[in-house]
């Protein structure tokens, strides 16, 4: 394998007229063989981003490298090294998995065989089931097998679990995990924070366009957040977030709806004064839960918003 | 050789745009059951009948007995004799074509402009002349011949056949076009190495096997079950077949090389092809319009196709005789395809 970052972009902005600043002077680096998460609430820009780097969008400005190429320059040769699946494709409805399969395989020069990455998506069962008769995991199972056909280097995945339900998401977990294993690289976008925490080895939280936190799961969950977040539930009326972040162990503390949510990083210490400081106050308590730290409190605390915003 | 068949993307393309056709129903009978059925039902409409009897009134009154004897002498008239304002109300109505009024001389009432009441008009004059004694000098022979070729199901087999030519490349192809677009699948398969050209070659290849069918399939059932007859060249009419399917392949690929939604693309589509189902001589001749139109309704691709294929079939014509109508649907396929590919959409 060569030498050099898998992707790399330096300051890539992409305006749609009159004033729309989708991408906002984003820079980016994907090591070889690894699996880079790029994650944001909808309207991020992480689909547009991911569109400049596959080649179907050109940046407004900025400069773009995948596997050491330019799209400009050797656009075809670097098709043939990548695999792509779009945040949403239909594929012909009245064509058979193994039809689609094959045909994709057919624009590659080389490739994997049809069946044994149909097998390895787990749809040998639905091999001659028409497009339109498979479930929505189905078929985004049978997306990430066109990609794979062409047996790519790198692998770009736009959300590809959205709207699934839990075991979809788990089987196509297990495939991402294989690819890892593998030594393939993936860079794959997703708004569900569970899913970088589980399958990716660094993320970028975007944010309007730009990268606002890079580096490992833990690393940012360690540094953005701390350890623990203990949130609990109590009438309104005698606290505010400034008399809960002097407890000792709490690095910062946020009304949410019906109570207030703590950051820690002890949680044995925390809660006992938190509880003898609501006591002292006349607060009563009506729920109370504490959770490890998650991307998904690196964001609000990156942002003062939730994912879901 | 079958492994090469399987890693060629044209082969591929082209196989499931042939699998998507035929698992479609729909797009199976509006190409090929559709077009038989219109021949059938206009063909059985229009069929030419055994020469009907003309109808004329006598108004009744002193003399209009007479009038009526002389008028049913022959087989060619229906006569009845009618109150005054009933006669007249009968000709309003095209229930009869002449009224007679007895008199001396008698007066025929017809309206010129009606092709059938200015033959009953004739036929009416000649047999109240021959009835007060006018002698025929000349007396002609005659020998009643019905030629296939001048029949009105002889005009419209070409025309049906012209009619499914553009819209099946119209529909076949512009409007599958976007729908691949709108449904992100143009997008997909432009984010492999697949080459652009060979996507859009595989409508053409489908376009042109398609035709290989339809066309044999339509003039066949207008041989056998109408008799209509293919007088020229089989070579010329597959010629003028063949551009004309090119010429439409080119406009479908025109009108869907922007759209981004099927709605779009049926309206583009019907713009283009609603003028020409009017004017280019589908149902009826396109000589019909003034002469100040012809120049444009010429220029037409329908019209070339139309006219080369019923001088072909009809008149016997050879190539060297529809060239003129050949290089016109050469010029639209030639021009209709460089646009598209300037403005392609692929995303």
């Amino acid at each position: 394998m060569s030498a050099g970052p898998a992707i790399r972009c330096r300051g890539l902005v992409k305006r749609y007229p009159p004033d729309v600043l989708a991408v906002d002077g984003l820079d980016l680096e994907v090591a070889r063989g690894e699996c880079f998460g790029l994650l944001g609430p909808n309207g991020a820009g992480k689909t547009t981003t991911v569109e400049i780097l596959e080649g179907l969008l050109a940046p407004t400005a900025g400069e773009v490298e995948v596997l050491g190429r330019r799209w400009d320059r050797e656009g075809r040769d670097l098709r043939e090294r990548l695999g792509v699946t779009l945040q949403e494709t239909h594929l012909p409805e009245r064509l058979t998995v193994d039809e689609i399969v094959r045909m994709f395989r057919a624009f590659y020069r080389r490739g994997r065989d049809p069946a044994e990455v149909v097998a390895l998506v787990g749809l040998e069962e639905k091999r001659r089931a028409w497009y339109d008769k498979l479930s929505g995991g189905q078929k985004q199972r049978l997306a990430v097998a066109c990609s794979l056909v062409g047996d790519p280097e790198l692998l770009f995945l736009d959300e590809p679990t959205t709207g699934l339900d839990p075991q979809s998401r788990r089987r196509l977990w297990e495939v991402v995990l294989d690819l890892k294993r593998e030594g393939r690289t993936v860079l794959l976008t997703t708004h569900y924070m569970d899913e970088a925490e589980r399958l990716c080895d660094r993320v970028a939280i975007v944010d309007r366009g730009k990268v606002i936190a890079l580096g490992t799961p833990r690393e940012l969950v360690a540094q953005v957040v701390g350890e623990e977040v203990v949130e609990f539930q109590a009438p309104e009326g005698g606290l505010s977030p400034e008399a809960l972040r002097d407890l000792p162990g709490v690095s910062a503390a946020r009304p949410v709806p019906g109570g207030f949510s703590i950051v820690t990083d002890r949680v044995h210490v925390s809660v006992p004064a938190l509880l003898a400081r609501l006591r002292e106050r006349g607060v009563g308590l009506t729920a109370l839960s504490t959770h490890r730290a998650t991307l998904e409190d690196v964001f609000v605390a990156l942002t003062g918003r939730t994912l879901r915003d | 050789m079958t492994e090469r068949l399987d890693r060629s993307p044209l082969w591929q393309l082209t196989l499931a745009r042939l699998r998507l056709f035929f698992r479609e129903p729909s797009t199976v009978f509006w190409s090929f059951a559709f077009p038989l059925l219109l021949t059938v039902a206009l063909g059985i409409a229009f069929r030419n009948r055994p020469p009907e009897p003309v109808a004329a009134a006598v108004e009744a009154g002193p003399g209009a007995e007479g009038v009526r004897e002389a008028l049913a002498r022959g087989e060619a008239v229906r006569v009845s004799v009618l109150a005054p304002d009933q006669a007249r109300l009968a000709l309003r109505v095209g229930r009869v074509a002449v009224v007679v009024v007895p008199g001396s001389p008698p007066e025929l009432v017809f309206d010129p402009t009606r092709p059938e009441s200015r033959l009953a008009h004739a036929v009416v004059d000649d047999l109240l002349e021959r009835a007060a004694g006018r002698r025929d000098v000349v007396g002609p022979a005659e020998r009643p011949v019905t030629e296939p070729g001048s029949r009105y199901v002889d005009f419209l087999v070409p025309g049906l056949v012209g009619m499914n030519v553009m819209s099946t490349g119209m529909w076949g192809i512009g409007y599958v076009i976007v729908e691949a677009r709108s449904k992100k699948l143009l997008k997909r398969m432009v984010a492999t190495p697949m080459r652009r050209a060979d996507f859009l070659l595989s409508f053409v290849a489908v376009r042109m096997l398609f035709l290989a069918l339809e066309v044999p399939l339509l003039y066949g059932f207008g041989v056998l079950a109408f008799g209509t007859p293919v007088r020229g060249s089989l070579v010329a009419l597959a010629a003028m077949a063949l551009l004309g399917a090119l010429a439409f392949a080119g406009l479908g690929l025109l009108v869907a090389s922007r759209a981004r939604n099927t709605q779009t693309v049926s309206g583009l589509i019907n713009v283009v092809m609603m003028p020409m189902f009017l004017v280019s001589g589908v149902f009826f001749s396109a000589d019909r319009f003034p002469d100040s139109l012809q120049p444009l309704i010429r220029a037409l691709p329908l019209t070339a196709l139309n006219d080369g294929m019923r001088a072909v079939v009809n008149e016997g014509a050879g190539l060297a005789a529809v060239a003129p109508q050949a290089a016109l649907l050469a010029a639209v396929a030639a021009v209709s395809f460089a646009a598209a590919l300037r403005w392609f959409r692929w995303s």
